[in-house]
C-alpha cells in the first residue's frame, strides 16, 4: 500500500529525512513515533505532495489523505463545507461531495454541520479533520499527531473510530505520533523516527518490551497498557 | 434639497462603481495576499474596448460583454505573470503587478491613443424632488448590487467558491485537499478583471476614461477595499459608497479639484484606525 525507499528530504543544507524507508500494507495500522523535529510530518508532508524529496522514493498504492498536524481546518467554514472540500480529489463523482456519507461513520459530526469549524472543540475539530480526509475515500490515511493538545478520554474515542474504520473499510492508517502508548495500542507494527533516521522498527508488542524506547518514549514503564 | 438629492445620488452610483473595483481588490487579496497594483487598468481596459465596439456598430449588450471578457482576460494575464510562478515572494507579485499597470498605459496609448473616450448607455433622466437624475446612476447601482448578490450566492453555494474562501482561510490545508492555491489564485485574478471590467463599462457613459483614469478608479477602489482590511466584499462595498458620496458632496460643495485629495484623506485615515486597533488588541492579547 505504501512502500518509501531510502526518501532524503532537506530543507536547504539541513537533512531532515536521511535515507527512511518504511512500508504500510494494505488494511495495515503501522505507527510512525519518535520526538519533535525527528522528522515524522517532514515524512508525511513528502508523502502528501507538500515537500519534494532530494532522493529516494515512495509508491502508494491508492489515494493517502492526511489528517494534518493541528487539525488545519477552514475556521471560517462550516463542518458541511468542511467535509465537502475533503472530496475535491473525487471530481465530480455522483455523491463524492455528500458529508452524509462521513456522518454515517462519525454521527457526532451530523449534529454539528453547519456550525463554523473554528468555533468547535480541539477534539470536535480533530473528528472534522479526520472526516474531511475520509471524504477523499482514501486506501490509506496518514494521520499526523491524533493526541496533540486533547484530553485522553477525546483521544480514545478517537482512536476507536479509527479502529473501527480500518476493521470495517480495511483502510490502512499510518499514525504519527508522539505519544508512543497510544500508537502502540492501537498499531500492530511501529517504526521509531530520530533526527531523519529510522532507529528502530518491529511490533508494537516488541518494542513495548524495548528498555532504551521505554525509556526514551514510556517514561521508563514497560508493557503497552490499554487505553 | 434638489442639489443635495443630485449630489447624493451621482455619489451612490460612483461609490458603486470604486465598490466594484474594490470587490476586485479583496477578491485577490483573500486568495492570494498580493495587493494588485493592475487593478485600476482593467475598468479602463473595458472602457476603452467597449467604446471601439460600439464604434464598430456592435449592439450594447455584445460590446459591453466583450469589454468585460476582455478585462477578465487581461486579469488572468496579471495573474499568471504575478503568481503563475509557484513560490513567488508576494511582494515580487506585487512589484509586478505594479509594472503591469503601467505597461498597460504604454498598450492602451498604442491602441486607443490618449484622449478620453466615452459613450452613452442609458439615456434620460429622471425627475426625483425637483433633481432631474440621469438613469444611467440607476442601472449602476441595480448591476451593482446584483453582482454583490451573485458574489455572495458565488461564495456561499458553489464548490469553486466554497475553494477560493478555502483558499483565503488556510492555504496549507486547502492543498492537502487536493486544492492548487495557485490556480484558485488565477480564478482570482480573474474575477478581479471581470469585476473590475463591469466598474469600467458602467462608469464610462459618466466619466470619459483614457489610459491615465486608472489612478483614481484604483486609489478610489482600494480606500473603499481597505475598509474591510482588504478581506470583505461587504465592507468594500460600503466604503466605495462613503467615498463616492463624500466625493460627489465636496466636488459639489467646494470644489471637484479636491477629489482625489478626499480619497488619500480617507485612505490615511481609515488605515490609522485599523492601525490603531491593531495595535489595541496586540496589546490586549499580550
Amino acid at each position: 500500500m505504501l512502500d518509501v525507499t531510502d526518501l532524503v528530504v532537506r530543507y536547504g543544507k539541513a537533512t531532515a529525512l536521511d535515507g527512511v524507508s518504511l512500508h504500510v500494507a494494505a488494511g495495515e495500522m503501522v505507527a510512525l513515533v519518535g520526538p519533535n523535529g525527528a522528522g515524522k510530518s517532514t515524512l508525511v508532508n513528502t508523502l502528501s505532495g507538500i515537500l519534494r524529496a532530494a532522493s529516494g522514493s515512495f509508491t502508494v498504492g491508492g489515494r493517502l489523505a492526511q489528517v494534518p498536524e493541528g487539525r488545519q481546518l477552514f475556521p471560517e467554514l462550516s463542518v458541511a463545507d468542511n467535509l465537502r472540500l475533503g472530496a475535491w480529489r473525487l471530481g465530480r463523482r455522483p455523491g463524492a461531495r455528500d458529508p452524509r456519507r462521513i456522518y454515517e461513520i462519525l454521527p457526532d459530526l451530523a449534529r454539528m454541520a453547519r456550525q463554523p469549524a473554528g468555533t468547535l472543540s480541539g477534539g470536535q475539530q480533530q473528528m472534522v479533520a479526520v472526516g474531511r480526509a475520509l471524504m477523499a475515500d482514501p486506501d490509506i490515511l496518514a494521520v499526523d499527531e491524533l493526541s496533540l493538545g486533547l484530553a485522553p478520554i477525546v483521544v480514545a474515542d478517537l482512536a476507536r473510530h479509527l479502529r473501527e474504520l480500518n476493521e470495517s473499510r480495511g483502510t490502512a492508517v499510518l499514525l504519527i505520533e508522539q505519544n508512543a502508548r497510544l500508537a502502540f495500542d492501537l498499531c500492530d507494527r511501529a517504526y521509531v523516527l530520530e533526527s531523519g533516521v529510522i532507529s528502530a522498527s518491529g511490533s508494537s508488542a516488541e518494542l513495548g518490551r524495548s528498555e532504551a524506547i521505554t525509556r526514551a518514549y514510556l517514561g521508563g514503564l514497560t508493557g503497552t497498557g490499554t487505553s | 434639497m434638489t442639489a443635495f438629492l443630485s449630489y447624493l445620488i451621482s455619489g451612490l452610483a460612483i461609490g458603486c462603481t470604486y465598490a466594484l473595483v474594490a470587490s476586485g481588490f479583496v477578491a485577490i487579496h483573500r486568495v492570494t495576499r498580493v495587493v494588485n497594483f493592475a487593478q485600476g487598468a482593467f475598468p479602463v481596459l473595458a472602457g476603452l474596448t467597449v467604446s471601439s465596439m460600439l464604434g464598430r456598430g456592435l449592439p450594447h449588450g455584445a460590446a459591453e460583454l466583450i469589454g468585460i471578457a476582455v478585462a477578465g482576460l487581461a486579469g488572468l494575464v496579471v495573474g499568471v505573470v504575478a503568481i503563475g510562478k509557484r513560490g513567488t515572494p508576494t511582494l515580487a507579485s506585487l512589484v509586478i503587478t505594479l509594472g503591469l499597470g503601467i505597461l498597460a498605459y504604454a498598450v492602451e496609448i498604442v491602441i486607443w491613443g490618449d484622449q478620453p473616450v466615452s459613450y452613452s448607455m442609458l439615456t434620460g433622466s429622471v425627475n426625483i424632488g425637483g433633481a432631474r437624475i440621469p438613469t444611467q446612476y440607476f442601472l449602476v447601482i441595480g448591476v451593482t448590487v446584483v453582482t454583490f448578490v451573485a458574489l455572495a450566492l458565488f461564495f456561499s453555494r458553489t464548490y469553486v467558491g466554497k475553494a477560493l474562501s478555502a483558499c483565503a482561510s488556510n492555504p496549507y490545508a486547502a492543498r492537502l485537499t487536493g486544492i492548487d492555491p495557485t490556480r484558485m489564485g488565477l480564478v482570482a485574478f480573474t474575477l478581479g478583471g471581470l469585476l473590475g471590467g463591469l466598474a469600467g463599462v458602467l462608469i464610462t457613459p459618466l466619466q470619459p476614461v483614457a489610459f491615465d483614469s486608472d489612478v483614481l478608479l484604483a486609489t478610489s477602489g482600494f480606500a473603499a477595499a481597505i475598509f474591510g482590511g482588504l478581506n470583505s466584499a461587504y465592507a468594500a462595498l460600503v466604503g466605495g459608497i462613503v467615498l463616492g458620496v463624500l466625493q460627489a458632496f465636496v466636488a459639489g460643495y467646494l470644489d471637484a479639484a479636491y477629489q482625489t485629495e478626499v480619497t488619500l484623506v480617507l485612505i490615511i485615515l481609515v488605515m490609522l484606525y485599523q492601525s490603531g486597533r491593531r495595535s489595541a488588541l496586540t496589546e490586549e492579547l499580550a
